[in-house]
């Protein structure tokens, strides 16, 4: 029935989501004057992580579009999920 | 003074002077309006100066200044117009072809980040191909909504001689696309027994029972088992409505399965859309659960007829998804994570919190608003934001001098 899995990027929903190299990531921490995990998180094992390929300790930008704004910038730290999610009985 | 003499110029100025220093949404509005000015009145390159100025002024006074208390203006701005929700609520319920949970208790739904909505929908878009046409619309519709033998049977006979015999409405086969033969395949695997057609009636079918099943205490579970066997659609889909919305058909649906409908060949995946946050996080991330959270609220909002700034539901969304995954505002969400023992035991279970706090030797370092409450000491909030880090003097005869 299903031909191809979609692309979960390519939703309405999802904002770009680039991940740092580890300059930019040094130069966001600096320009913020704050230390990784004070930035937002995103889990390890969120489906646009995994879709881009980030690792733990990388920070992601995120693009939002925004009604106020226009665009805005927000930041993301990759971040290992303390609590194992629960396995659902498919 | 100077006059600007074509766009490309002002727009080089426009770029060196602002860009960078406003928001985008503000940069494109002024550009806009500016090239309609300079179209019609033409420019000054000091007018224009002093045009990007008092915007870059203005912009910067628009800002939120450090220590104002956007969360406590943000909760407020949300709680007061809920209050005004309460009464109205009722009354909307059954107008629509659904019953959809509206005004407070779907807010308080939102924020509670319950896993499953009371009334959960989806709105499902096609694509290029599907949407323009309502007979391809109702193929689709088709595919997706859920159909058991229930749905299509005029009458389910289960007794231990015969067997269970199960009547066809041709009508409701035509309905559904489905013909005798799939219901077959479909009871087949139900494991009942042999499983075959009428030979005088082919919307008939019959099924000789296991000996082991054909039992009196088992005849009614049966039953149920073969009325709610799924023949086709997705799991989760209840009912599926057309709609018109301007000029293309979509497909708005009681129940709601993300990951399975997204798959759907002739579905519009990149907008299908559910009022299950839980599921978009699961499918798409927090983000997309972000946006989701924001475009909730604001529905509930707006459908109640009050104007909340989007600024507060975003600050709400912020924190609902700061650590990675939906967090409700509550004991066990955000206000349970607060750092300090007495901001926690503020909330909720006072005694309980002091007590657990108390067992596991908690300090409170007295940084937030509410501990400083308690204590009496000014909160570090506008001007008390402000603390005095002092390098006292070096002693004397140590150091500097000479």
């Amino acid at each position: 029935m299903s031909k191809k899995q979609p692309n979960i990027l390519e939703h309405e929903l999802v904002p770009k989501h680039e991940i740092l190299s580890p300059e930019e990531a040094l130069e966001v921490l600096k320009e913020l004057n704050i230390k990784p995990y004070q930035l937002p998180w995103i889990s390890i094992n969120d489906p646009v992580v995994k879709a881009i390929g980030a690792r733990p300790g990388d920070i992601i930008r995120i693009i939002r579009k925004s009604p106020t704004a226009g665009e805005t910038i927000a930041y993301r730290y990759v971040a290992v999920d303390t609590v194992k999610p629960k396995k659902k009985g498919a | 003074m100077k006059r600007i003499k074509s766009i490309k110029k002002l727009e080089t100025i426009l770029k060196e002077n602002l860009e960078g220093k406003v928001s985008k949404a503000v940069y494109e509005k002024l550009r806009e309006k500016l090239i309609k000015m300079y179209k019609e009145h033409g420019l000054y390159e000091e007018e224009l100066q002093a045009i990007i100025d008092e915007t870059i002024r203005r912009y910067d006074i628009s800002q939120v200044e450090p220590g104002e208390p956007v969360g406590t203006v943000a909760a407020q701005s949300l709680g007061e117009p809920s209050t005004q929700m309460t009464l109205r609520t009722f009354h909307y319920a059954g107008v629509r072809e659904f019953n959809i949970t509206l005004g407070l208790p779907r807010l308080i739904e939102i924020v509670d980040a319950r896993k499953k909505p009371s009334t959960a929908i989806m709105e499902i878009y096609l694509d290029d191909e599907h949407k323009y046409s309502e007979e391809k619309a109702k193929e689709i519709a088709r595919k997706i909504e859920t159909t058991t033998i229930e749905n299509i049977a005029k009458e389910i006979i289960v007794n231990p001689f015969e067997g269970a015999i199960i009547v066809l409405d041709p009508e409701m086969l035509m309905d559904k696309g489905v013909t005798p033969e799939t219901v077959i395949k479909v009871l087949e695997k139900l494991k009942l027994g042999k499983v075959y057609q009428d030979e005088e009636d082919p919307n008939t079918i019959r099924i000789d029972l296991k000996p082991e099943k054909a039992d009196y205490t088992k005849i009614e579970r049966i039953r149920v088992k073969i009325s709610k066997a799924k023949v086709k659609g997705i799991k989760g889909i209840n009912k599926v409505i057309i709609q018109k919305r301007g000029d293309e058909y979509i497909l708005v649906a009681e129940g709601s399965n993300l990951a399975e409908v997204m798959k759907i060949p002739g579905v519009d995946y990149r907008r299908v859309y559910t009022n299950n946050i839980a599921e978009i996080e699961e499918v798409l991330g927090i983000e997309a659960a972000r946006s989701a959270i924001i475009r909730e609220v604001i529905n509930v909002l707006e459908d109640q007829g009050l104007d909340v700034d989007v600024r507060h539901v975003m600050l709400l969304a912020d924190m609902m998804t700061w650590t990675g995954k939906v967090k409700q505002v509550g004991r066990m969400g955000i206000a349970g994570e607060k750092t300090g023992v007495l901001a926690r035991a503020a909330f909720e279970m006072t005694v309980q919190k002091l007590a657990e706090a108390a067992v596991s030797g908690e300090e409170d370092p007295l940084v937030g608003v509410t501990e400083n409450v308690i204590v009496g000491q000014p909160v570090p909030v506008g001007t008390g934001i402000v603390e005095i880090y002092m390098t006292p003097y070096k002693p004397y005869g140590r150091g500097e001098e000479e």
